[in-house]
């Protein structure tokens, strides 16, 4: 009789698997994806499929070639999850090849040759994105106008590379708008994207049904709420008093919130446990840094949306973070703090 | 962390008997695995039929092992002592029933190594004939001290988990008061009811095991922590608890703590019941609290009131691959195969077989493991309930492990570097801290078997550790032996001075015969008992820096403190004597008279006497503090042996001095002529065969292996050293005795003397040898700062308590040894100044030095053909010279290396 000799403890959670945790987080981008679909056509959609059929082929291409089980690594879902994130990320104009640039960068270069999942100091997916955004600006910033949504068939034109006459097709975001405008009362009352029921038109929606899944990954204790709370926190507290000094040239605290990336990096992008910060504390502080970041960039940086940026730096921060936020340990005095060698 | 909480489970709610009246301060983390109680605590607890054989490991305790004291074949009888306990953390280990001892050797035990481990095997008789038993009944009578030798002689050590030896637990240092004594009976761990039962089963028992505790160590106040899934407990303690204090006042409070794992860790259930933290590799008295298992509570019960020592215990017996799950009341030694039996255990659906709870518990890999004093639980696992581990997936930082961790540590970076063998970040993770309790492993979503990692590094730097101390410690004999070395090779100087001197001046022929002679018995003797007293001080000064660097009790370093400054006293005192006889030639060379020679023996005489005594007692100090290491199982016994023969030796120089001196006194002066020689070579024998005693101290260190064998080397040549000095000075004392020395000859070295005294008395070879003497002083100023620097660094991570008194006093050392550091400085400074002033050169140090060296060599050739031609005396004159010219060439290299070292910027 074979008798199973192991080190204590004998027993683990059942459902204790990486896949399942990941296969949660997908499930909470539902509702995201639902509203940016009726909100701007079926390009999200279809870009979506192709980017994880990408992340999928070159994920195992690279196991692969790493001599590892393809079965076994593909079930930690990591590579879907960095294509839908991707894939929610850029305009659902985008044509194909751009997609799998971003894709294939972020798996192979920004995961895989890292030593792959648990090893990545950066969020792959906003590496993939930041790749894109500065190397083509032009079809990152290619939205489409909120409740213009296009057809099926314009999408997947779209999707081939068919752009067509592009500036019917298109439309800026309030985030985008509000740049151009700050400061000019006049203009920013004119642009009725700006004037929504929560914050900017559309993306108001977006924002909120992110937020929901959030919130169903905090209850399904996923993630804790600490990263995004304190991406939140960061936000409100640059946005609310500079808004309160000049409501002019700066936007109002919702709409800052509800805008964007803003809830989506809150709670699907920073809270990426990789690249994250570990400690309680530690998550509280790297979420809020980069609220902070991400309201600095888009009020006084180059771009119209910050939520890459802001999450690629703090993710170069995070190990200092954790060194320096480690709790106190039970029977000690004080918490150890990193200097000391 | 430490905020109130109240329980909001439904037991609590629903059942009135598990309000509490005090506040649970909750802990971090913890989790809620499956109970698994339910299985087996809906039957009472069982007994179970005599195994066929008992194997009892001799270890099943933390500790030393026990050292078995019966042979294969003898008869024992129940309760009977089979094995000792083998110093004080170490408990004795008892025939659970009559039978006969058929085997002692290894066999498979329960261990993670999977090691067999030294085990006796008993036979039982089927009579089960129990051995005398000595009941205490009026125990609130007796000591504390007597109590807990009996509890320490019934073998009671810690039930729950790590099985501590209670008696030790219970023995608090002097002074201790101890607010809170804590009965853990949690028993948090799924799986496992063992307490449980025993509580409905014996409460009043168990209630009076607790007053036998608050005897012992007077808690102000006495509580037991009991989870909230245990109403039946809860209820039956608290029934006992009212029922006894009906008849007497002791207080104690069940306090329900709610359902969490691991909230039945000890310093988790400290925590839960006063909000108090043990400190980090500290103990609970720390704190002014005790945590004992309610099980040994009624192990002590039984041990005092019925004189029964620990042989049977209760057992889980659980898992799905049993009939029969429950609870029994199993005899120590019972092999688990006899266990599964009685509960109908399936072979075909037996996959893993855990002793201890499916958290902590340790898997067995054979059937006949036996059940040991700590062995709360067995669980017979089929392979569906407890499946192979999923295979390991990389760590994606969930954080989990860290939500969940009682301790507050960040698994996930522990995890890390124990992965990659990091070990110093490990620790600054606090890895020593993790109490592997498992939490983070039960939740991490990659399944990552996180404490097998960290019982690794654990490992691994307790084995750094254990290599640091070793390379320590042989850091600090070498520099002993130096230290040693050096005085030896002044000491030996002095002496050829001395005799230099005596000769020169026996030459002269200012010096009586007689009393030179007469005083000469005397310095010798005196020397001989100066050198014993001062070794016996130094022994004792380092028998006290030993002490207090292990922080020892405060009175014992007390005692070792006034033993130093008596020694120092005595060899003070044996010093000056010293120095009285040596000035009493001049004296005496005035033409003093009789009587004032005689006087001044007299008072040598006694000098010799105290010296002797104080030797002596020296001698049984060391020998007493041999017997106590011995005892506490220390590692420097072997050296503390040495120690104490090395005194033995020169207590009996001294001794053979006195009988010496007295031999020297009370004969005729033209007798005592002879006696230097007579003296000397009892000196002589006595020092060689101490140096005899020293070789085979060393040859038996070799064969066990001894870890100070260098040290006992090293003390071996010294002796050596002085053996052979001793020949020579009896050399010398033989040619000195005919006292026919030739007028020319003494001229000559009168005259060599003379022309070298200016070379000695030079200054720069003066602060030469000044340099050198604060250089040691400075290295070991300095060691010693460090040491106690190192203990200070130890107790503040230990969280000592009069951290600031030992922080004045590594500055202060500190300090000192930044003086002497400044005083070398500045003789270095002086040095080379001077150097510069006079002019002199390397070169013209070179020249000297090879002027001596050839000087020396002439004279060395003039010996050898002396030895050929001329007459004794003649050998005897070319002898000195030859030393003295040895001693200028050494002085001349010595001051050339010096000059030398400082060109290239010096190692000082
Ligand atoms: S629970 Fe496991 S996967 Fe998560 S951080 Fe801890 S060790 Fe890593
Ligand atoms: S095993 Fe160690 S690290 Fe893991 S939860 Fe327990 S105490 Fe924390």
């Amino acid at each position: 009789m074979a008798l199973i000799t192991v080190s204590s403890p004998h027993t683990t959670r059942k459902g204790n698997h990486t896949g399942a945790f990941m296969r949660q987080v997908l499930y909470a981008t539902l509702p995201g994806i639902a509203v940016l679909t009726w909100l701007f056509g079926y390009g999200t959609l279809i870009n979506l499929s192709f980017a994880v059929i990408v992340a999928l082929l070159t994920e195992a291409l690279v196991l692969k070639i790493r001599g590892r089980d393809i079965r076994f690594y593909l079930s930690d879902y990591s590579a879907v999850i960095t294509a839908v994130l991707l894939a929610i990320a850029i305009p659902p104009t985008s044509p194909w090849w751009l997609t799998l640039v971003g894709v294939t960068f972020a798996i192979v270069i920004a995961k895989q040759l890292y030593g792959g999942l648990g090893m990545n100091p950066f969020n792959p997916a906003m590496v993939g994105y930041v790749l894109l955004l500065i190397s083509f600006p032009a079809e990152m910033t290619r939205w489409v106008a909120p409740n213009e949504a296009h057809s099926f068939s314009t999408s997947l034109q779209l999707f081939f590379g068919h752009i067509g006459d592009v500036d019917a097709l298109t439309g800026a975001t309030p985030l985008d708008t509000w740049r151009t405008w700050a400061g000019n009362a006049e203009q920013l009352a004119s642009h009725p994207i700006l004037h929504g029921n929560v914050a900017g038109m559309g993306w108001e929606w977006v924002n909120l049904a992110f937020l929901l899944g959030g919130l169903y990954l905090i209850a399904r204790g996923i993630i804790t709420w600490h990263i995004p709370a304190g991406v939140l926190a960061g936000v409100l507290a640059m946005a609310l008093p500079f808004w309160l000094i000049d409501d002019i040239r700066y936007g109002d605290p919702l709409f800052h919130l509800f805008s964007g990336a803003t809830m989506l990096g809150a709670f699907f992008i920073a809270t990426d446990p990789v690249s994250a910060a570990t400690s309680r504390n530690g998550r509280l502080i790297f979420g809020f840094l980069i609220g902070v970041l991400v309201w600095v960039i888009r009020t006084f940086g180059g771009y119209p949306d910050a939520m890459a940026f802001a999450v690629l730096l703090l993710n170069l921060s995070a190990p200092t973070i954790d060194y320096y936020t480690q709790p106190r340990t039970y029977g000690h005095k004080a918490a150890k703090r990193g200097a000391r060698k | 962390m430490n905020s109130p909480l109240t329980i909001k489970s439904p037991l609590a709610k629903s059942a009135k008997s598990a309000k509490n009246s005090r506040p649970i301060f909750d802990f971090h983390g913890g989790i809620h695995p499956p109970e698994n109680k339910v299985q087996s605590n809906s039957t009472p607890i069982q007994t179970l039929a005599l195994p066929p054989l008992l194997i009892l490991p001799l270890n099943m305790h933390i500790g030393a092992p026990a050292k078995p004291i019966v042979n294969i074949g003898d008869r024992v009888l129940k309760g009977q002592k089979l094995a000792d306990a083998n110093g004080v953390v170490s408990v004795p280990v008892h025939a659970p029933t009559s039978g006969t001892i058929t085997a002692i050797g290894p066999r498979a035990v329960q261990h993670p190594s999977g090691l067999d481990a030294p085990c006796i095997v008993l036979q039982p008789d089927g009579e089960d004939r129990w051995t005398e038993r000595h009941p205490i009944h009026n125990w609130r009578e007796c000591s504390p001290s007597t109590l807990i030798t009996r509890i320490r002689e019934a073998g009671v050590a810690g039930m729950g988990g790590a099985g501590f030896p209670s008696a030790v637990k219970v023995n608090l240092k002097q002074g201790t008061q101890i607010q809170q004594l804590v009965l853990n009976a949690v028993e948090c761990e799924p799986y496992i009811t063992a307490d449980d039962l025993l509580m409905r089963e014996r409460a009043d028992d168990i209630v009076r095991g607790i007053h036998i505790l608050q005897h012992l160590i007077k808690p102000h106040e006495t509580l037991i922590g009991i989870e909230d899934n245990k109403p039946l407990a809860i209820a039956a303690m608290r029934a006992a608890i009212e029922n006894a204090e009906k008849n007497n006042g002791g207080s104690i409070e069940v306090v329900v703590v709610p359902t969490k794992y691991p909230s039945g860790g000890e310093k988790q259930l400290i925590q839960l019941l006063t909000g108090k933290e043990v400190p980090s590799s500290g103990i609970p008295a720390q704190v002014g609290v005790v945590c004992q298992n309610i099980g040994t509570a009624l192990a002590m019960y039984r041990a005092i009131a019925f004189g029964e020592p620990l042989i049977s215990r209760i057992t889980t017996i659980t898992g799905d691959a049993v009939k029969q799950p429950g609870n029994v009341e199993v005899l120590i030694g019972t092999p688990v195969s006899h266990l599964l039996n009685h509960a109908g255990v399936s072979d075909d659906k037996l996959g893993r077989l855990i002793m201890g709870g499916p958290m902590m518990g340790f898997t067995l890999h054979a059937l006949d493991i036996p059940v040991v004093k700590t062995s709360n639980c067995v669980i017979a696992a089929s392979k569906e309930e407890l499946p192979e581990p999923a295979t390991e997936q990389p760590c994606i930082r969930c954080g989990s492990c860290a939500e969940v961790c009682p301790a507050d540590l960040l698994p996930q970076q522990l995890y890390w570097y124990s992965k990659t063998s990091d070990l110093e970040r490990a620790q600054q993770y606090n890895l020593m801290d993790c109490i592997e309790c498992g939490a983070c492993a039960y939740v991490c979503p990659s399944n990552i078997p996180l404490v097998q990692y960290y019982r690794f590094a654990k490992g691994e730097v307790r084995h750094q550790v254990a290599e640091q101390n070793k390379a320590d410690k042989a850091r600090e004999r070498f520099e002993a032996r130096q230290a040693r070395i050096d005085k030896e090779l002044a000491e030996k100087e002095a002496r050829r001075q001395a005799r230099l001197e005596a000769s020169r001046q026996k030459a002269l022929g200012q010096v009586d015969a007689k009393a030179d002679a007469s005083n000469n018995i005397d310095i010798k003797a005196i020397k001989a008992a100066s050198l014993a007293a001062s070794s016996a001080y130094k022994a004792a000064v380092k028998a006290l820096k030993t002490a207090q660097a292990e922080e020892a009790d405060a009175s014992e370093v007390a005692a070792l403190s006034a033993q130093v400054d008596q020694l120092k006293a005595a060899a003070d005192q044996a010093k000056a004597a010293v120095r009285d006889a040596a000035s009493a030639p001049t004296s005496s060379s005035g033409g003093a008279s009789d009587t004032a020679a005689a006087t001044q023996s007299d008072i040598h005489m006694k000098a010799l006497k105290s010296a002797a005594l104080e030797a002596s007692s020296a001698y049984k100090t060391a020998v007493k503090a041999m017997k106590t290491a011995e005892e506490n199982g220390d590692g420097n016994v072997a050296e503390l042996r040495a120690h104490a023969d090395t005194l033995k030796s020169t207590a009996d120089a001294a001794k053979a001095a006195v009988r010496d001196a007295n031999t020297g006194t009370a004969m005729p002066a033209p007798t005592s002529t002879i006696d230097p020689v007579e003296t000397l070579k009892k000196a002589v024998l006595d020092a060689s065969s101490a140096y005899k005693a020293a070789v085979k101290s060393v040859k038996e260190a070799e064969l066990s292996d001894a870890d100070n064998l260098a040290e006992l080397r090293s003390e071996a040549d010294v002796l050596k050293r002085k053996a052979d000095q001793l020949k020579v000075d009896l050399r010398d004392a033989k040619a000195a005795a005919p006292n026919v020395v030739k007028e020319s000859t003494t001229t000559e070295a009168a005259t060599a003397t003379q022309e070298h005294a200016p070379n000695t008395a030079d200054p720069i070879a003066e602060r030469a040898a000044k340099m050198k003497a604060l250089k040691t002083a400075y290295n070991s100023a300095n060691k010693i700062w460090k040491e106690a620097n190192a203990a200070l660094e130890r107790g503040i991570r230990e969280g000592a308590e009069n951290i600031d008194e030992r922080r004045a006093k590594v500055d202060l050392l500190k300090a000192r040894a930044e003086g002497t550091r400044a005083e070398l400085n500045e003789l270095v400074d002086q040095a080379k100044a001077g150097i510069r002033a006079s002019g002199s050169d390397l070169k013209s140090l070179k020249l000297e030095a090879a002027r001596a060296e050839s000087a020396l060599g002439s004279k060395i050739k003039e010996l050898e053909e002396a030895k050929k031609s001329a007459d004794e005396e003649r050998i005897n004159v070319l002898y000195q010279e030859r030393d003295m010219l040895k001693r200028e060439a050494e002085l001349a290299a010595n001051a050339l290396k010096s000059a030398v070292d400082e060109q290239g910027l010096s190692d000082v």
